[in-house]
């Protein structure tokens, strides 16, 4: 039996707000426990919530990103719950009449673009967070009321793949319109699977089971492929999925059943009463639209006519967008786009990848690197040395030119100075001359790196080629 | 003449003068708290030293503070248990605003707990009783606020009104009770009961008062998005003009078969003295009074299941110490925290929010609501004001109804309606019974109108005595 797989999303993620949704407290994180609350996050008798119109914005701002319809009306529920980490007991959010609605993300997936659905985004509290001790447990309040936007999607998602994809990109238009640090590890970005199966071409969704405790976009699609084949093999064995949570562990890759019994959860939302519908002025809309950057995917296609960049490089490019306003300033200075985009997905990735780094936490000047794209069009370095330079440029910040005279990394084309070298390779190999002159044509690359390596690197490549295979000859 | 008994604005004078001191009236309440309330217990916190003390560095008159309203650093329990040695770190706005003002803050009334009750029967502290006759409760649920005015223990205090928590008391304790316009007072730091229909207000022995204090506590607060930034009038200037010319509305519901005869006949006589004084009264109809109590009881306790849920153990006030586990810490602390008719109310409130439920109660009720509010807004383009009994009956037997829910909320019938609408209303004494228990006249107006129910309150309290007779305590 074939089976389609059906998954939807949903993120949680923290507003980069300087304060919390409800009160004035700082949202820092990292801070010594209880250090950033009041009597209003604290859910202190008599305290009421005021909505902090900075975190409204960058909840409208995603909302547009994400192509969704904004509510003409801003209003609150209250989602009632009894859990330590929440101390009012209900968290104020949004049921019957979310912020936005019905969007959608154009998401690349086996090599097509299609238009993965988001039901809702709305705009929440955050809780506060349990520490569990051997004979008690303790909990801090510095999270709680940190604006929080749910986005969820529709179970519009066909495989673990796409939601890899749709992850991805998500992420890279949060960052594209700088609305939080989306840091899965400091859980600014959460992610929570629901996954079913129905037969192929069935209309009827399969009983679904809901995946959490995932730490990183891989956990995602891993857990969801576990549970996938874990469904998969359910069925074909003629049992039953039951609804239910499941954590899953990144260790053994693995996903647990959390509770035996799914609990029947009644969360009796009701609109809060405290916070008095408004209407979402036309004004601040505009002033919102006004501050969204071109997102990564019209900025890919126009990578492809503009720069013409391939499909795949101006989809690496766009994905990170520092990365790719870095491109641009680069693109400015120099003629071919192409090899700026190679230098920044080959040597200057790694780099950043080994060390741990960003484009724009590091001190390589757009000028610096197309001036040594420059200097090896003229020849005043070779590619090889280029790769040194390039290392040389982002850890001293130095420009290229006086790096290489200080490091004397000029290329050699003189050719009186090859000459000597040349010579003396010739007459330290004499059996791979030899060779050569027996007709194995090859031998001569490996007497040009012999020249390569005697000068360091630094003679160029071409004219090392040229003059040895004519002192060869001559040599006869 | 002993100062307790002076209203607020009788006292500026001598003070003025040189001929009394601040401190002179602080001593005078705290002797009256001393001599009466062993008998009255209105008072919830009273710490006779730390008052002294505020008097001293203050040039204001003392007052005294419901016990639901947050008093930084002071006893703030809502008279449950549950709350038990709760000192909040915050003052609520209106303490804020009345320190400004130099206040003395001398403690913290009784009252029903968490506001829930019309008697104050149901304070953890035991029963306040009201100063005309001792057997008898003061109503409620500011019943502590009412009685220690009534009995000269206080010059005034703040209570709270969710469905008549200001105004039934005053009428039953013979005193000034005002609840205002919803969101003309700050709720911040007023321990929430019902969110949508909770408003702090003056309990007063005269209008004067009521509009001085309603003064000082009105305005916008940002701390509270339900306050509204409307300009606060000069309450006590503007109500000593007269009402000649005013239209006023008498419903027909509200003189319904239940209502006592000796209320109805001395609210008759109030509508002639207001005819007297240049009003004209004529009869009208507000048709869905009769859902009234119906609708206060889905909405308040629906709001009061979610605002009491915070009321886990976790941060402050009563924990139970019997618990083996966080679910067990929860019930056992609610089970022993919370008296029946907390527990009775927040179930109630439970379940017509509940899934299956919500669209039949929670949802009906809000249309209804809606229509009551319909029901005033049509009424007040016609009229000024509208008058009522503010109580069915004068004060009840202790006991008398406590076994009795339904009976009870039936005590708040006249007063629920402005509470759904958001209009200000105002208890007045206008009589007394046979048996020398006091009768309230009810004046209810239009949204941020609080001058005009006010300058009809002053007209006819000015033409009567009923304000000035005392109870023998």
């Amino acid at each position: 039996m074939t089976y389609e797989t059906v998954i939807g999303l949903e993120v949680h993620l923290q507003l980069k707000t300087r304060s919390k949704v409800f009160c004035g407290c700082s949202t820092n994180f990292g801070a010594a426990p209880n250090t950033q609350t009041c009597p209003v996050c604290l859910g202190f008798p008599g305290s009421l919530p005021v909505l902090n119109r900075e975190a409204l914005k960058l909840a409208a701002k995603v909302a547009i990103a994400l192509n969704c319809q904004i509510a003409k009306k801003i209003r609150f529920d209250r989602k009632n719950y009894f859990y330590p980490d929440l101390p009012k007991a209900y968290q104020i959010s949004q049921f019957g009449h979310p912020l936005s609605q019905h969007g959608h993300l154009p998401v690349l997936s086996n090599g097509k673009e299609r238009h993965i659905k988001i039901r809702r985004v709305h705009l929440e509290e955050d809780t506060g967070k349990l520490f569990h001790e051997k004979d008690h447990s303790l909990v801090d309040f510095n999270r709680c009321g940190t604006p929080l936007l749910e986005i969820v999607s529709e179970p519009d998602i066909g495989s673990p793949e796409e939601a890899y994809a749709y992850l991805t990109l998500l992420k890279s238009i949060l960052e594209y319109i700088d609305v939080s640090d989306c840091n899965m590890e400091e859980g600014s970005l959460r992610c929570d699977a629901n996954i079913s199966l129905k037969k192929q071409g069935a209309k009827e969704l399969g009983v679904k089971t809901e995946i959490k405790n995932m730490n990183s976009f891989k956990g995602v699609k891993a857990a969801l492929e576990y549970e996938r084949d874990r469904q998969v093999e359910l069925l074909e064995s003629g049992q039953r999925i039951v609804q239910e949570t499941r954590l899953y562990d990144a260790e053994r890759d693995v996903t647990e059943s959390m509770r035996s019994k799914e609990e029947a959860h009644d969360y009796r939302y009701f609109p809060e009463p405290d916070l008095v519908p408004f209407d979402f002025e036309k004004g601040l809309l505009t002033e919102i639209e006004k501050e969204i950057p071109e997102l990564p995917e019209p900025r890919k296609k126009r990578f492809v006519s503009e720069y013409r960049l391939s499909e795949y490089d101006a989809a690496v490019m766009v994905s990170d967008k520092a990365m790719a306003d870095y491109f641009e300033d680069c693109a400015r200075l120099y003629k071919n786009p192409k090899i700026i985009a190679n230098w920044l997905m080959g040597d200057v990735s790694a780099y950043l990848s080994e060390k741990n780094l960003t484009i724009a936490g590091v001190n390589l000047k757009a000028r610096h690197l197309t001036g040594m794209l420059e200097m090896i069009d003229r020849g005043a370095i070779s590619g090889k040395i280029a790769k040194t330079l390039l290392k040389e440029m982002i850890e001293t910040g130095k420009e290229p030119g006086a790096l290489v005279k200080e490091k004397g990394l000029e290329q050699i084309s003189d050719e009186g100075e090859i000459e000597k070298a040349i010579d003396q390779v010739i007459s330290e190999n004499e059996k791979i001359v030899g060779d050569f002159k027996d007709g194995k044509k090859n031998a001569i690359m490996a007497l040009v790196g012999k020249v390569m390596a005697k000068t360091k690197g630094k003679a160029n490549p071409g004219k090392v080629n040229q003059m040895l295979s004519k002192m060869l000859r001559e040599d006869k | 003449m002993k100062l307790n008994t002076l209203t607020a604005h009788e006292l500026i004078a001598p003070l003025d003068k040189g001929d009394i001191s601040y401190i002179d009236i602080c001593n005078s309440i705290i002797e009256a708290v001393e001599q009466k309330d062993k008998k009255l217990n209105a008072i919830a916190h009273f710490d006779k030293a730390a008052a002294l003390e505020r008097a001293k560095s203050s040039k204001g008159i003392p007052i005294f503070i419901k016990d639901n309203i947050c008093v930084k650093d002071e006893l703030t329990t809502c008279s449950s248990k549950i709350l038990e040695g709760f000192r909040p770190p915050y003052n609520a706005t209106v303490i804020e605003k009345l320190l400004a003002e130099g206040a003395v803050l001398m403690g913290k009334t009784n009252m029903d707990e968490f506001a829930f009750g019309s008697s104050t029967e149901t304070s953890c502290y035991g029963v306040t009783r009201n100063p005309w006759d001792l057997e008898r409760i003061p109503g409620g649920s500011s019943g502590g606020s009412a009685a220690c005015v009534a009995a000269d223990e206080a010059i005034f205090a703040l209570g709270s009104d969710t469905g008549g928590s200001i105004r039934q008391p005053a009428s039953l304790c013979g005193v000034v009770g005002l609840k205002p316009t919803y969101g003309r007072v700050s709720r911040y730091g007023l321990i929430a009961f019902a969110s949508s229909l909770d408003q702090i207000g003056p309990v007063t022995k005269d209008v004067e008062d009521a509009a001085i204090l309603l003064k000082a506590i009105s305005g916008h607060d940002q701390m509270d998005s339900t306050s509204v930034d409307e300009a606060v009038p000069d309450y006590p200037a503007l109500i000593k003009k007269d009402i000649k010319g005013l239209k006023i509305g008498v419903p027909k519901e509200y003189f319904i078969k239940g209502t006592d005869k000796e209320v109805k006949q001395a609210v008759l006589d109030a509508i002639k003295k207001l005819e007297e004084l240049g009003a004209r009264c004529e009869e009208m109809s507000l048709p869905h009074t009769e859902y009234a109590v119906a609708v206060y009881y889905l909405v308040a306790t629906a709001e009061a299941s979610s605002n009491l849920a915070r009321f886990d153990g976790v941060q402050y006030g009563f924990r139970s110490s019997q618990a083996k586990s966080v679910i067990d810490m929860y019930k056992k602390t609610r089970q022993d925290g919370f008296g029946d008719e907390a527990k009775r109310r927040i179930i109630l409130g439970t379940f017509a929010l509940s899934s299956g439920y919500y669209d039949a109660y929670y949802l009906r009720a809000l249309k209804v609501r809606t229509l009551i509010k319909q029901d005033f807004d049509k009424a007040f383009r016609k009229y000024d004001a509208i008058v009522t009994p503010t109580s069915p009956t004068p004060a009840f037997k202790i006991g008398e109804k406590s076994k009795d829910p339904l009976t009870m909320y039936l005590s708040d019938i006249f007063t629920i309606s402005a509470n759904l609408a958001g209009i200000p209303g105002v208890s007045i004494p206008c009589g007394f019974t046979k048996k020398k228990l006091p009768i309230g006249l009810q004046i209810l107006g239009k949204a941020f109108d609080e001058e005009t129910i006010l300058r009809i309150a002053y007209n006819y309290e000015q033409a009567t005595a009923w304000h000035k007779t005392k109870p023998l305590i």
